[in-house]
């Protein structure tokens, strides 16, 4: 049973058709357990308060923004490479999800910093190579949105992950040494989960679990949607042809 | 291959359009900074580098939707796609030619905008350096840009969307270079960093930008 | 067929996802000219840039000889900022045949145009100019979609020399056309909507179905 048998339409859509529901209600489980746990049942932090459990959502959705942008990477590859549509056609639909997980990443960041810095926003180099990434996403999107053929669409956003993903990666260590200059050190650290205590560690395996899920869900959902526009195109064009 | 670089240049010239239209905008950007940010000399002098880096990326994007959209138009792209010149070239040498038209022209002018914004002594020789060494990068990359979107309609808003998040590292970089070198400290290394951005650009992108091109003319 | 300089077997061609023709097969030797007729839309145009190697073929084979084919489409690929002669300089080079420039003008009647910018000419004009590129590149096989658009019968006239000259020297042609350009040997090929009878899109989006 090899997973290339997933890149086969229909089996794709039996097989997440019995997935989907399971999935669901695990994401509903580990996302919902995790963030009540973090959020209600921790203590509060001596020196932070209680805006430091953003982290909950913080760390998680940072984590999905950019491992989304990977996930397209790979099944770009795979389409130029294989010419999977499915695997395009998840790389779509994994786009917006992932350019939201930025959003958050952001917006929960800034909220965290605010009480640090003193500011709402402040040209933190990890807050601005999410601010870079969010842009690349905005650019795929767009692209999608303005070409009229499927696959030359799916082609071309697959070029243009690829070779966006070469230049995110050149950016995220150009605004580090950006930055220097301005806070030395004053950043944002995620390696402040490595320090957290174990009492605020373990929420967060779970809510990182449960924003895995989450991603999973909702690609499978969206893919399974392009699937059926595919579809539906396809029986439109035939119609037409019959007419 | 030199015949579709001079062939571009001529063109370029005769359009009368291109050409000193990206100057003309490097011009009135640096007019209406000090109008944004008010005329004290010594704020003017810290921005100056940067102001004029944003600026030439600016005027550099402005013709860049052009680039393969006429001969799109007009069919002269479906010819050089069955010419025995292979693609990647006919790419690289209108690249060349958008340098040569527009990125050249701005690094010459950079020095005497930079008299308006009152740049540092030094910065006279780093700033037209650091344009040197990036302007060939903005040439390449916007290429690719135009490339991906050549099918497109007035797709120049999505031309500038797709390539200035690509122009943030040459930006991050071309920027320091002029900035440390206006305030006397080493910038040969951001320098050399600037200039490896632009190589690298120049020899990989074609590839990309041919493969766009073809894909678009399906 | 080792001195056929173009054939197609079983060719299937599509446009935007649907496909248009199926089954074509031909072959063109040394001389021969073939006429491609149908309605509107049947795919004319989509079949010469499939030959022309710009978009892959559905299904089956397009093989052309070393020597290559020359594609002239609905635009004519000229430079209105240039002149004629610099248009026709500017190919003679891409090609590498910067001596038949003055033979190309005389071939289309452009000579006394040569130094007129291409931006000034009539649509007669350049049209033949666009013709004369394809003369210009020196390969046997030439594909013409709708080449007599906005000529007048001169212009025809001078365009049926062209190519009769073309075809008695060794090369062929295919034309998308509705006129008759007098070539009594041309063979032709009524093309017809194809009735795929399975699906009217290619392989994957049976998978869709």
């Amino acid at each position: 049973m090899s997973l290339w048998e997933y890149a086969n339409p229909k089996k794709f859509m039996e097989t997440t058709g019995w997935l989907l529901p399971w999935l669901t209600a695990l994401t509903a489980l580990t996302l919902g357990g995790g963030l009540v746990w973090g959020f209600f049942l921790t203590p509060d932090a001596d020196r932070f308060g209680s805006t430091v459990k953003i982290l909950y959502v913080h760390v998680p959705s940072a984590f999905i923004a950019i491992n989304a942008w990977v996930m397209m990477l790979v099944t770009s590859l795979i389409w130029l490479v294989r010419r999977h549509h499915v695997s395009v056609l998840a790389a779509r639909a994994a786009a917006p999800v992932g350019m939201v997980m930025t959003l958050i990443a952001l917006f929960t960041g800034a909220v965290w910093g605010e009480p640090m810095w003193g500011t709402w926003w402040a040209w933190d180099p990890r807050l601005t190579a999410f601010l870079i990434l969010f842009l690349f996403y905005l650019g795929y999107l767009a692209l999608w949105a303005a070409i009229e053929n499927p696959d030359t669409a799916a082609d071309l956003t697959s070029v243009l992950c690829l070779v966006g993903s070469v230049f995110a990666f050149l950016s995220r260590y150009a605004v580090y040494f950006w930055a220097q200059g301005l806070h030395q050190g004053a950043s944002l650290s995620v390696d402040r989960a490595q320090h957290v205590a174990d009492v605020y560690a373990y929420p967060l395996w779970l809510t990182m679990a449960g924003f895995v899920f989450l991603f999973l869900t909702l690609v499978f959902v969206r893919t399974r949607t392009e699937i059926r526009a595919r579809r539906l195109s396809a029986l439109v064009a035939r119609e037409r042809k019959a007419a | 291959m030199s015949a579709l670089l001079l062939r571009d240049l001529r063109l370029a010239v005769r359009a009368g359009g291109g050409f000193g239209l990206s100057l003309a905008f490097f011009l009135i950007l640096a007019v209406l900074v000090p109008f944004g940010v008010g005329p004290d000399r010594e704020r003017l002098a810290l921005i100056a580098p940067g102001i004029l880096w944003v600026g030439a990326l600016l005027a550099a994007l402005l013709s860049l939707d052009r680039l393969f959209q006429l001969d799109w138009e007009d069919g002269s792209l479906e010819a050089l796609a069955t010419a025995p010149l292979p693609m990647e070239g006919a790419v690289a040498m209108k690249a060349a030619a958008h340098w040569l038209t527009t990125g050249l022209p701005l690094v010459a002018l950079s020095p005497v905008l930079g008299v308006l914004l009152n740049l540092a002594p030094a910065g006279y020789v780093w700033l037209p350096l650091s344009l040197l060494a990036g302007t060939p990068a903005l040439s390449m990359i916007g290429a690719f840009g135009a490339a991906l979107t050549v099918g497109v309609k007035r797709g120049g808003l999505l031309l500038s969307l797709l390539v200035l998040p690509l122009y943030v590292p040459t930006l991050i970089f071309g920027a320091e270079a002029a900035r440390r070198g206006a305030e006397g400290l080493p910038a040969l290394p951001i320098l050399l960093m600037v200039a490896a951005i632009s190589l690298a650009a120049c020899a990989a992108l074609p590839f990309a930008a041919a493969a766009a091109i073809r894909v678009s003319l399906r | 067929m080792s001195d056929a300089l173009l054939s197609a077997k079983d060719l299937s061609v599509a446009r935007g996802g649907v496909q248009l023709l199926s089954g074509v097969s031909f072959e063109l030797r040394p001389g021969d000219a073939l006429v491609l007729r149908g309605p509107n839309g049947v795919g004319k145009t989509t079949l010469l840039r499939t030959l022309a190697g710009l978009q892959p073929p559905v299904a089956g084979t397009v093989t052309v000889c070393e020597r290559g084919l020359a594609y002239g489409g609905h635009a004519d690929a000229v430079k209105s900022a240039l002149t004629v002669t610099e248009n026709l300089d500017f190919w003679a080079a891409v090609h590498g045949r910067s001596d038949g420039v003055p033979a190309a003008l005389a071939a289309f009647d452009l000579t006394h145009l040569g130094d007129r910018r291409a931006a000034t000419l009539s649509a007669g004009q350049r049209r033949r100019l666009g013709l004369a590129r394809m003369a210009l590149t020196g390969r046997p096989v030439w594909l013409l979609d709708e080449p007599t658009v906005s000529l007048d019968r001169g212009s025809v006239a001078l365009f049926a020399t062209a190519l009769g000259a073309h075809l008695a020297a060794g090369g062929a042609a295919i034309l998308a056309t509705h006129i008759d350009l007098g070539l009594p040997d041309a063979a032709c090929l009524d093309l017809a909507p194809s009735d795929a009878p399975t699906g009217s899109g290619d392989a994957f989006d049976e998978a869709f179905l």
